[in-house]
């Protein structure tokens, strides 16, 4: 076995490495910055440069060593490479070889090519072990322009009334992706302190954002005109967004796909946006591995298993403490 | 159907009433008679009738999705809606086909005689035509049931706004039994109100439950108390002869019912009645159980008349010798029912309870259980009959329920709005060192305990049976019920009415739980 599952999280025992561990290890190899895979306390971390500078933000001091995509590093007796995810800029598969076996791990993952994230690529592997967050059929992603727009007449009209959107998204990888897509001719942008604090590290990594203002407390009304607000979304419901006068909520996720779950979080607007695969992202990027033996963790795994298996790969579920995204409102940076 | 569909979509994005009324009244404004006619029909559950079986629509998106039997069930198991799921699985529309909402539903009505394979050539061509949205809206045409959060009261409000009449006025107009193809907009809403149906019923005044000790309702005097019953709550007519027995969901029951048949013969033309149907023998009224075989039953056998027969508990009158009372006090109304009762046995005034103070009535209330009531209502004597859930002059003091401390064993996903959310869970108690099921319970819990919830099941799971997850027996909850009673088809050998979790009992090991024989202790104490 190339990776095996122990208690700490997934394990490569030719290397002594684990990959995204969930309990305090040695040498973690981190996909992505999100706290579901890259948690605090391992003695050493390896991941991309964006991801590293990323885990110092939210870790603080810890000792991690960078790795550019496409780079083979020898651990021991596994070569290890890291490939672009698509997921969020810094984003990455964990590509292990060990006597030849070839194991890919995907971390979380999305096939469409936001702009900003590096782009997803195949790895082709023997066995693959895959995020299904939305391995469902029902999940069938637009292309994101028309979210954009979507997103741009809601804060139109929006202004137009002399109400203020409040949009929750992931304070890391969603929210830049939104302000990517913003028209920043309607007005000007504000951000939650958690997503400029995420969004200032990604520029300061070369890439680019419209320009945000923090919003805080004490933020003078009158600069609001015409504004929009990009927040985490367990920040939407909180006191001070209250007291900013009429507002108008939205949520950007891959879950405001189901009306229930969009019903559920009681937001004015759901935008059907997601840094996850949907249903034919999942199956092309499967597919594309010519990997036999897929392993999928978080999501809807029993059916997306059973789905696989019906497909004739060799498919089962790996129980594991990723969440995926978040519908419940949790902030996952 | 685009306008229709931005409706139905806004409606579905705001949780704001004022948001909601103006959706509608925008709608309303611009719409043409016809599809305005039909969404009011539709918001206030007249459906057309279904044309197409659901099992058919099921396979047709299948195999229009290509996907396999169990994987559809699957899905629809997550997304809770039917007309949802198959939106949502079929491939992308390849062209348009516009038509207003009126001409959607008179094709599907045009359609319903064909044969099976010329209705799925339409309905493919139809699911081809429109956009996801489109196609949500055009689905739940044929299988029904649009919840949106829009009450009737809403409606009425919208309309009232829109053509300028009293919400009262709009809302009676649009109680009974009506459908778009028996009337006009402007037949409906504007038309004679003389003509109006002889079966129409009155908008239903709901109560409160009561949240403040009953002496911040002012002097005792004022107040009216009589015993809550647990039944259905129904309205009886009598107009021309004819007698309409109608529920509070606005469903018209009088075929359920025969004992009420005879009533025109006893109760002068011109008489509506409100009250509590329920079972009830010589003295004494049955258990909800028994009228719940009366209402799932299509047809009353004699056997069942004879075990579970009804009456109407009485305790308002909103017409009389054909003239609406309802702004009439209370006192006053009820002058007229002592005339009117005498002579049908089915039914039965519901008498004032006599109390000297509220601490007299509160000794009263606590009684309520033995007379087999749920608790005590208060109806202020001077007030006139409201309508919808108004505060203020009618209030429910139902007794604090029974509760048991129980053990959560199974959890299984919801659906809907509860999609991958797990919140229907299985209780057990104590029975020895084993824990014996006795109940499910889905409600009482807020939306941030039942997700703290879900991820502890999914670390917490011992073993899968489908979609039910066997969990470490950690986690205790306080479950509410109203009823108890002997339930040979239970393990446990008893069912409880109405369970809820009132709170999640972080304090409480699963070793301190309540045990059956605590549970039997309650159904003794109640038969004792």
């Amino acid at each position: 076995m190339v990776l095996q599952m122990r208690q700490a999280g997934l394990y490569c025992p030719a290397g002594d490495f684990y990959i995204d561990p969930w309990r305090r290890v040695e040498r973690a190899l981190i996909t992505h910055a999100h706290a579901d895979h890259a948690r605090w306390g391992h003695d050493h971390y390896l991941a991309t440069p964006r991801t590293v500078a990323m885990l110092y933000h939210r870790l603080g001091e810890i000792s991690a060593q960078s790795i550019a995509y496409d780079h083979t590093l020898t651990i021991g007796g596994a070569k290890v490479s890291f490939h672009p995810a698509g997921h969020l800029p810094g984003s990455a598969q964990i590509r292990v070889e060990v006597g030849g076996e070839v194991w890919v791990v995907s971390g979380d993952y999305k096939t469409e090519h936001d702009g900003a994230a590096e782009a997803f690529a195949p790895i082709k592997c023997h066995t693959f072990i895959s995020e299904c967050t939305f391995g469902l059929p029902a999940f069938h992603w637009q292309p994101q322009a028309q979210i954009f727009d979507e997103i741009n007449t809601w804060w139109s009209d929006c202004a137009k009334d002399g109400i203020i959107p409040v949009l929750g998204a992931y304070s890391l990888g969603k929210a830049q992706r939104i302000l990517a897509g913003l028209n920043s001719d309607i007005g000007p942008i504000f951000t939650h302190p958690a997503v400029e604090g995420t969004t200032e590290i990604l520029r300061q990594s070369g890439l680019n954002f419209p320009t945000t203002r923090p919003v805080t407390k004490d933020v003078d009304k009158a600069t609001l005109q015409n504004a929009i607000i990009i927040a985490p979304p367990s920040a939407t419901a909180s006191s001070w967004v209250k007291k900013l006068g009429p507002i108008s909520t939205g949520f950007a996720s891959g879950w405001m796909g189901i009306r229930g779950i969009r019903r559920r979080r009681a937001a004015d607007r759901g935008f059907v946006i997601s840094d996850h695969a949907d249903w034919d992202g999942l199956n092309t990027a499967i597919a594309e591995t010519g990997a036999e033996t897929i392993y999928v963790t978080h999501g809807y795994t029993e059916i997306f298993a059973k789905w696989l298996s019906s497909q004739g790969y060799d498919a089962r579920c790996l129980d594991t403490e990723f969440q995926g995204e978040e519908d419940a409102g949790e902030d996952s940076t | 159907m685009k306008d229709f569909a931005a409706l139905v979509q806004t409606l579905d994005q705001t949780t704001k009433t004022n948001a909601k009324i103006a959706a509608l009244a925008s709608y309303f404004e611009t719409a043409p008679s016809d599809d305005k006619l039909w969404c009011v029909a539709l918001f206030t559950g007249r459906r057309p009738k279904r044309i197409i079986t659901t099992s058919n629509l099921r396979t047709w998106a299948r195999e229009a999705a290509n996907l396999p039997d169990w994987l559809f069930e699957d899905t629809y198991a997550i997304v809770g809606d039917l007309a949802e799921t198959i939106s949502l699985i079929l491939p992308p529309n390849t062209h348009v086909q516009d038509h207003s909402l009126s001409q959607w539903i008179d094709l599907l009505i045009l359609h319903s005689g064909d044969e099976p394979d010329q209705k799925q050539a339409f309905i493919l061509k139809a699911w081809n035509g429109l956009p996801s949205d489109e196609r949500f809206v055009f689905n739940k045409l044929i299988t029904g049931g649009f919840r949106l959060g829009v009450s009737q009261k809403l409606i009425s409000r919208a309309i009232a706004k829109t053509i300028g009449q009293p919400e009262t006025e709009v809302a009676h107009r649009l109680m009974g039994k009506w459908t778009p193809t028996t009337t006009t907009w402007e037949d409906l809403l504007l038309g004679d109100n003389k003509a109006a149906d002889l079966s129409k019923p009155y908008p239903f005044y709901l109560s409160h439950p009561l949240e403040t000790p009953p002496t911040e309702l002012g002097p005792h005097e004022d107040w009216q108390a009589e015993w809550k019953w647990d039944g259905i709550r129904g309205q009886i007519i009598v107009r021309d002869g004819t007698v309409f027995v109608w529920s509070r969901g606005e469903e018209l029951v009088t075929d359920r019912f025969p004992e009420f048949a005879d009533l025109a013969k006893t109760l002068p033309d011109g008489t509506v009645l409100d009250g509590e149907i329920i079972c009830w023998n010589g003295d004494t009224p049955l258990p909800f159980a028994a009228l719940q075989k009366r209402i799932t039953r299509k047809s009353v056998g004699k056997k069942l008349l004879d075990e579970a027969p009804v009456v109407m508990i009485v305790y308002d009158i909103l017409e009389w010798q054909g003239k609406d009372i309802r702004h009439a006090p209370l006192s006053d109304r009820l002058s007229h029912l002592d005339d009117c009762l005498v002579g049908s046995p089915c039914l039965r005034r519901s008498l004032p309870i006599p109390f000297t103070s509220w601490g007299h009535l509160k000794e009263i209330q606590s009684t309520a259980r033995a007379q087999r009531a749920e608790g005590v209502m208060l109806k202020r004597l001077s007030s006139p009959y409201e309508q919808g859930r108004k505060k203020g002059n009618w209030w429910k003091w139902k007794l604090d329920p029974m509760t048991v401390d129980a053990v959560m064993i199974y959890a299984q996903a919801g659906h809907g709005r509860r999609a991958n959310l797990f919140t229907d869970y299985t209780f057990a108690v104590w029975d020895g060192d084993t824990l014996v099921p006795f109940t499910k319970a889905y409600s009482g819990l807020t939306d941030k305990e039942f997700s703290e919830i879900t991820s502890w099941v999914r670390k917490n799971t011992l073993q899968r049976f489908g979609p039910v997850r066997q969990v470490t027996p950690e986690l205790v909850f306080e479950i509410a019920f109203e009823g108890i009673q002997d339930s040979p088809r239970h393990k446990s050998g008893i069912a409880v009415r109405f369970p809820r979790m009132l709170r999640w009992r972080r304090d409480k090991p699963a070793s301190e739980a309540n045990t059956l024989q605590d549970l039997r202790d309650i159904l003794n104490s109640l038969s004792g």
